[in-house]
């Protein structure tokens, strides 16, 4: 294992442990863990909401910015200066989650493949978010916004980019006029525009977007905010005076931390270590990385056009194209640079069920490493060997918890690339074909590798989503258990308690189902 | 319906949260020098000299009339040689090159020293003719610097040359 796998898994494994525990307090729809994209968008629209009330009040000018923010702290604490201290925790906030995203999407190794887009349009928001954040601060004008000023500047004319030092502006207090301010103004007006058509960008090629956390995540955040405004202010400090070196500052060390890094350093490690970082993420997706497998294929013969493959896709790698030989009709079509090899389109595909007679299994959209007739096969397999008081068919997801070792006489465990890929029939052609009971171990929610496997799951087999699974399928003989990669433990025990409720379910058997009179009934 | 002790839970963990961002958005606080500090700023942005010649008689004559202008002068500017002592040690020494594709542009630097404060001898030179030897422009004088002042040494032809602010 080379030394960037090892560091990745490590991290993945610490990710794992934490969004696990958090799950416990949230719950999956509510673990910020398991959403930090839609929380940081979340708190962008408070940190830009905030703003705009910011930006209606302020004036524009040397010693006028100062005052008029400061009055919104002093004389209006209740509105203003609850949204200037919202405003500046909120960007905090959002720069901590971004970072965290980062370093998860990356501990996922989810920067290649079907996910090179979003990875690639993700890096240069980084630099935007930074862009935006420090030019905040110098807006206030006062010593922060000085020291943030000169040392960016300072910084910036290490590169040859201007022909005179743009430090030079910060220079001496008659340096700078009251149009620098409405320049910055607009400067950070603009670069949070961008990064926001950025955002757009970054989440396009995926569907069902997430594009705000859950209704409970957001009012616990926004309250957590709220009190620490009303608990501790941002305020600022002094007013600027470039005739002196500002003093010991109260200093943002989620925005700003570049400004001591350099005092300790020197701008070349700085832009070294800045560039070269950048570099680093936009080149991993070519670092070696495990071979992509096989997409989904469209079987022209046996695709009806219905259109749930699309409205399922995570990833929105299929389109819907006039068939080409039945006019009138639509035709799956997958694009392979989008297609995550998740198989949740077969599992939507109304022709995956299990009980048509054809002698091989073909259905309109499938996986080649684990085509629906094979699922079938291995299912009638399992049920033809079965022995044992009470049997139960564990369909579990490859990426999740490891359901192996459940495997027994009379428990067949069969994983599935995504339990969004199991067509719902199969329970009850499992149930028909003489298992007592079917138990589908998915992800935890909202943990799911391809995002929507354990969502779609749920809802199909709970009747919720088409294809959903028949009413007459009895619920007690059915169990759904959430399950993360450490759960082994608790999903063994999930199984044991659901065999002792089915020895004692008093619940009709389904009638068995004669698919053909060679095969078992 | 959330039970009780998740609920603790949520509230024990926003609280973390609010207050991992309270903190780390204002401490631990941030001084750039130490107390007993002073700055001084070398910040120079100027066009180095030409070198010019003075055009003939029949030279002129030989250009049209709208451009006969008596010096030739090149578009390219000379370097600039600078020096800065501080206490009659040597604090910097470079040559400063001038901008542009044609070397036409302006030549600057921008330098920050930390002295200690109280009372220093403080001297500048610069020549922005190369051709000719020493120095042009310099500038000497004993200041007292406060803990935290920022000083300024700059230039400006139609200021006397070199000065401090």
């Amino acid at each position: 294992m080379s030394l960037h796998a090892a560091l990745r898994n490590g991290t993945k494994s610490v990710f794992l442990r934490f969004e696990e525990a958090l799950d416990a307090p949230f719950g999956g729809e509510d673990n910020p863990l398991r959403h930090l994209g839609a929380l940081g968008l979340y708190l962008l629209w408070i940190t830009v909401g905030s703003g705009l009330y910011l930006y209606a009040v302020l004036d524009t000018g040397i010693d006028a910015v100062y005052r008029s923010i400061g009055y919104l702290s002093s004389e209006q604490w209740y509105l203003g200066g609850i949204l200037r201290s919202l405003h500046r925790y909120a960007s905090d906030g959002f720069m901590l989650l971004m970072l965290l995203h980062l370093v998860r999407e990356w501990s996922y190794g989810r920067y290649h493949g079907f996910r090179l887009y979003s990875w690639m349009t993700g890096v240069p928001l980084i630099w935007l978010a930074y862009i935006a954040g420090i030019g905040g601060y110098w807006i206030v004008w006062d010593q922060l916004a000085q020291l943030s000023a000169t040392a960016t500047t300072e910084l910036l004319d290490w590169l040859p980019i201007f022909s005179e030092p743009s430090a030079r502006n910060f220079m001496a207090p008659d340096s700078i006029n009251d149009r620098f301010f409405t320049m910055l103004v607009f400067l950070h007006l603009g670069v949070p525009l961008l990064l926001i058509l950025g955002l757009w960008a970054h989440v396009h090629r995926i569907s069902h977007v997430d594009y705000l956390p859950s209704r409970r995540s957001m009012l616990g955040t926004l309250a957590a905010l709220l009190v620490l405004s009303l608990l501790k202010p941002a305020l600022s400090n002094p007013p600027a005076n470039l005739a002196t070196v500002p003093g010991d500052l109260g200093f943002d060390w989620f925005i700003l931390f570049i400004h001591p890094l350099t005092d300790l350093s020197s701008p070349a490690l700085i832009w070294t270590l800045l560039f070269g970082l950048t570099a680093l993420l936009f080149i991993l997706p070519v670092l070696p990385h495990p071979q992509p497998q096989p997409v989904a294929t469209v079987d022209a013969a046996n695709c009806t056009g219905c259109d749930r493959c699309l409205a399922d896709c995570p990833y929105a790698a299929i389109s819907m194209q006039p068939h080409p030989r039945r006019p009138g009709w639509q035709l799956a079509v997958v694009d392979a640079d989008l297609c995550a090899a998740c198989g949740i389109c077969a599992g939507a595909c109304p022709s995956s069920t299990p009980f048509r007679r054809q002698e091989t299994l073909l259905t309109g959209i499938d996986m080649p490493q684990q085509p629906v007739n094979a699922l079938r096969e291995q299912l009638e397999q399992a049920l033809a060997q079965f022995t044992g008081r009470s049997r139960i068919v564990v369909f579990s997801c490859a990426r999740g918890a490891d359901a192996s070792t459940l495997a027994a006489a009379d428990t067949a465990v069969i994983p599935l690339l995504c339990t969004g890929m199991l067509p719902p029939a199969f329970v009850e052609y499992a149930l028909r074909g003489g298992a007592d009971g079917v138990f589908v171990s998915t992800c935890r929610s909202g943990g799911c590798d391809f995002r929507l496997g354990e969502r779609w799951t749920s809802e199909r087999l709970l009747g919720q989503r088409e294809p959903h699974l028949r009413k007459t399928v009895p619920a007690a003989r059915l169990q759904l258990y959430p399950a993360a990669a450490h759960d082994s433990r608790n999903l063994a025990n999930a199984l044991a308690e659901f065999r002792t409720r089915l020895e004692s379910v008093s619940s009709e058997k389904l009638p068995p189902y004669q698919r053909k009179a060679s095969y078992h009934a | 319906m959330l039970k009780p002790a998740a609920i603790v839970g949520q509230l024990i963990l926003y609280g973390a949260f609010a207050a991992f961002i309270g903190y780390f958005a204002t401490s631990p606080k941030y001084r750039q020098i130490p107390d007993d500090v002073a700055l001084i700023k070398l910040s120079i942005s100027h066009l180095g000299d030409r070198e010019c010649r003075k055009r003939t008689p029949e030279e002129l004559a030989k250009l049209p009339p709208n451009m006969r202008a008596p010096m030739d002068c090149p578009r390219e500017r000379s370097d600039i040689r600078l020096e800065v002592d501080f206490d009659g040690q040597p604090a910097f020494r470079t040559v400063m090159h001038p901008t542009g594709l044609y070397k036409d542009g302006v030549s600057t630097v921008y330098k920050r020293f930390e002295l200690k404060a109280g009372k220093h001898q403080v001297a500048v030179r610069m020549n922005d003719k190369l051709i000719k030897p020493g120095f042009n422009f310099s500038k000497e004088a004993e200041v007292t610097l406060v803990p935290g002042q920022v000083m300024v040494i700059d230039f400006n032809p139609d200021h006397g040359g070199l000065f401090f602010k």
